[in-house]
């Protein structure tokens, strides 16, 4: 049957409608632009949503984390080197977790030693009950102790020369507050002898030299410690109210040293009060809320200024690259032939050397600060990236319409490159900036960790030197990597996150496949 | 032939590029300050004079043209120096002693990470969009996002230290010697020493870093296997499978996963390419004795010689990588021509 077949009579044909002119309706909806819909797109996408939250977080942490704590990096004192985690919450609820408390299992002696020091300075080192276990090790039954130990208390009492000056400072403060700093101290020529304990202040009670040249404990009848206490003679310039036992002054508090000197027992927390009292520097108690390290520096104040500075670096970085290889990819891609070329041929050949090489030449050549190195280095290296990145986008924008329309009305190339191709590259090269941070900060960290780049400076450090630090003391204080490993990974994890849910929602052909 | 021709044409030009980068690091280097301090004892104008002998004074182009040279000729890379326990010896003979370490390690962590990771990238890409997928992918997720580090020390503290499990260090040769006295291992200093890592004490004690290694390729894997597998899933050419009577499972293994393995593919022999060249952070953390521990050694104790001969191998090695995997592509999937206009 042919089309001609069908015959229909004009009479059928009737107008819609008459009289009104018609027009298009009016959209009701609003148009989404391309910014909107990438950010409705990202909102619906729940994983990339947490990883953002994680994010804000975690630069919140490294932004206002060194001002949260009346710590510096600067600052340390070996005395609480190692000291654990401790949330004063926990601890005061006795949790056995962030309590500053230490499991430990140890021999008799050593238990009788902390037992010592918690008699002496009347705080709870010992957190719990022991729990005693025998065990047999080479034909010899010996008991050992399991309790939690707490770490900030075991420090216990230290010896300290202070100047007579110093020393009547410290009693007034003593009266003042009605603490006692200072404890008696002992008949030097009862201390223990074996060489290792000389000095060591907390060794209050009677002992002799037992097998092996070790200091062991000599008990009363019933079971006590015999204090050493040196008793007073009166040559000590103690006249603060103070006493340790009784209303009386049954001992010396201090030891004369030659000169002006004197050699002063004290409870060594309440010491650390009194000298951050005087510093007036806001630390009121020995509190590292993540723990010290090895040196006693605080880890929250040192995680949060090297998160601080990684961030800094890393954005940095990211801003410099994304400026240069813009600049860069962009003759390369309007130009292209031979200027393409060649320029494309630099960008292959800075890009095969090897980061390490280049970082390593620099540290030689150059004896500047590792920060200035890492940097540069990360730069030579980083730039190219971006600049083939915006060279791909150029290679697809120049030869539009668009483009001709401007460069026939007698548009410049300057005015042509950033004003009417540029902008189409935006999305992409934000994109992909942003995830330049975390491969910054991790190449950092790495470097770092590896030892060939060395950014702790006395009040400054980074979170790779903590993670190899850390590294040393994983089997015995495995806080010291547990922060900074948190930290890093929760870094990549979150920025990995972020970055697939940028790219999935400024990728407009995924849009509307998620229904 | 046209294949040929694009192989030559990628050859040539990793050479000059290797060429550029291996000159200016050499005149880079060769203009730093040799540092002639001894220890207690010694005398430094020995020390000087030995650096005369071998031409340390000469004019750069020189001393370039004789380094490689000896290279050719006596495969002399030049001699340790700064770090006490190569002074004097050959870099290259220290090169190849630390060699297998490295070579083991990856190879294992490869064998262990290749079928792991793409099986589990199969199983989630057929259970897409289920449970199972879900589990699969957050893992992935989280392996590929953490740092090999820290994934090293958390091996260490658990399996190692507190379940001891796993031995803490890398076997000596002196405890595989000790270990296996009915064998009579002998070391020789400046070879592989191949006889002394095939042994269950040394495969026992490679294990922790293989481990390590392994989590974070076998994340790699799988992501890939599952992102091209479900592609090739939903294309059309699988439904015509299904249409002429194949069943699900012949379908898949016949058609997906041939195609599924074409990009995949030149992944893996690239890993197989850069197993020279190991990790220099697990190799630090397990202690191991291979060339990512020498190169850093190297580093951070400036020893010239070691430097130089380990960068270039590096350089080497990573521009031989990326050549082979563009290469396999087009060897692979003849579809694809390299390189075409």
């Amino acid at each position: 049957m042919k089309a001609q077949d069908y015959k229909i009579s004009a009479e059928k044909f009737v107008f819609h409608s008459t009289g009104d002119n018609l027009h298009d309706k009016k959209l009701d909806t609003k148009p989404v632009t391309y910014f909107r819909d990438a950010l409705n797109r990202f909102a619906r996408n729940k994983a990339s949503l947490a990883a953002t939250v994680i994010i804000v977080f975690l630069v919140l942490f490294a932004i206002i984390g060194p001002w949260l704590t009346p710590y510096t990096v600067a600052y340390e004192d070996a005395s609480y080197a190692y000291v654990l985690p401790k949330n004063p919450l926990f601890h005061k609820l006795g949790i056995p977790f962030w309590d500053g408390g230490q499991t430990k299992e140890v021999n008799k002696a050593t238990y009788e030693q902390y037992r010592a020091i918690q008699q002496e300075i009347g705080r709870d080192v010992i957190m719990n009950e022991p729990k005693i276990t025998e065990s047999v090790y080479m034909g010899k039954t010996s008991e050992l102790y399991k309790f939690r130990l707490d770490t900030y208390n075991a420090v216990g009492v230290k010896y300290v020369l202070l100047d007579t000056a110093q020393y009547q400072a410290l009693q007034a403060y003593q009266d003042e507050k009605g603490v006692q700093v200072i404890l008696p101290i002992t008949d030097p020529k009862q201390r223990p002898e074996a060489e290792q304990d000389k000095t060591n202040a907390n060794i209050w009670y009677q002992t002799k030299l037992g097998a092996g040249r070790k200091t062991t404990t000599v008990y009363d009848n019933n079971g006590n410690f015999i204090p050493i206490y040196l008793p007073n003679d009166g040559t000590d310039l103690y006249t603060s109210k103070m006493y340790w036992e009784g209303d009386t002054k049954l001992y010396n508090y201090a030891e004369p040293k030659a000169g002006d000197i004197w050699n002063v027992r004290v409870d060594y927390r309440e010491y650390y009060i009194y000298q951050h009292y005087l510093a007036g520097d806001g630390i009121t108690e020995p509190l590292h809320i993540l723990g010290a390290n090895n040196a006693g520096k605080d880890l929250f104040v040192c995680l949060s200024s090297g998160a601080r500075f990684s961030f800094i670096l890393a954005i940095i970085v990211a801003s410099v690259n994304l400026f240069v290889g813009a600049i860069y990819g962009s003759i390369e891609g309007y130009y292209g032939g031979k200027i393409d070329l060649i320029m494309e041929r630099i960008v292959d050949l800075l890009a095969s050397i090897p980061f390490m090489i280049v970082i390593t030449l620099l540290k030689y050549h150059f004896n500047v600060s590792h920060v200035i190195i890492l940097f540069i280095s990360f730069f030579l290296t980083g730039w190219t990236g971006m600049a083939g990145r915006t060279r791909m986008q150029f290679y697809r924008f120049k030869n539009q319409e668009y483009v001709l329309v401007a460069r026939t009305l007698g548009a410049r190339d300057r005015r042509i490159m950033f004003k009417h191709i540029f902008p189409n590259a935006i999305g992409t090269l934000i994109t992909s900036s942003v995830l330049v941070i975390p491969g910054v900060i991790f190449s950092e960290t790495s470097l770092s960790y590896l030892g060939i780049i060395n950014l702790s400076t006395g009040s400054m450090t980074s979170v790779g030197t903590l993670l190899a630090t850390g590294q040393n003391y994983l089997f015995t204080y495995p806080h010291m990597i547990l922060w900074p490993s948190l930290f890093i990974s929760l870094l990549m994890l979150s920025f990995n996150l972020f970055g697939n849910g940028l790219r999935d929602a400024f990728n407009p052909s995924l849009r509307g496949t998620e229904e | 032939m046209y294949m040929f021709k694009y192989i030559c044409k990628r050859i040539g030009l990793m050479i000059v590029t290797f060429t550029i980068i291996f000159v200016t690091c050499f005149v880079l280097v060769k203009l730093l300050p040799i540092d002639t301090s001894v220890g207690f004892g010694e005398d430094t104008s020995k020390i000087i004079a030995q650096f005369e002998a071998r031409g340390y004074f000469d004019p750069i182009p020189e001393q370039f043209v004789r380094y490689i040279k000896r290279i050719i000729m006596d495969g002399d890379f030049g001699i340790g120096f700064q770090m006490p326990s190569y002074r004097g010896r050959p870099v290259w003979d220290v090169f190849i002693e630390k060699l297998p370490p490295t070579i083991l390690i990856n190879i294992y962590s490869s064998l262990f990470a290749v079928p792991i990771g793409i099986a589990l990238g199969i199983f989630a890409a057929l259970k897409k969009n289920k449970w199972q997928d879900h589990v699969i992918s957050t893992a992935v997720m989280v392996f590929i996002s953490v740092p090999s580090f820290v994934y090293a020390s958390l091996l260490l503290y658990t399996l190692c230290f507190k379940l001891s499990l796993l031995p803490l260090s890398f076997s000596s040769f002196q405890h595989i010697i000790d270990t296996y006295p009915e064998k009579n291992f002998v070391y020789t200093p400046g070879t592989f020493n191949w006889h002394l890592y095939f042994n269950k004490e040394m495969f026992v004690s490679t294990l922790p870093a293989v481990f390590a290694m392994s989590f974070g390729s076998i994340a790699g894997y799988a992501r890939f296997t599952r992102a091209e597998l479900t592609e090739v899933l939903t294309s059309e050419f699988m439904l015509l499978a299904r249409t002429k009577g194949l069943t699900k499972a012949q379908a898949t293994t016949r058609h997906a996963l041939r195609n599924a393995m074409v990009p995949i593919f030149p992944s893996i022999i690239g890993e197989f390419v850069s197993v020279l060249s190991g990790s220099l952070v697990i190799e630090k953390i397990f202690g191991i004795p291979g060339v990512g521990g020498l190169y850093l050694n190297a580093i951070n104790s400036q020893d010239y010689d070691f430097f130089m001969m380990l960068s270039g191998f590096y350089l080497l090695v990573g521009l031989a990588a990326g050549l082979v995997i563009d290469l396999s592509y087009g060897v692979i999937d003849p579809r694809i021509r390299m390189g075409a206009k």
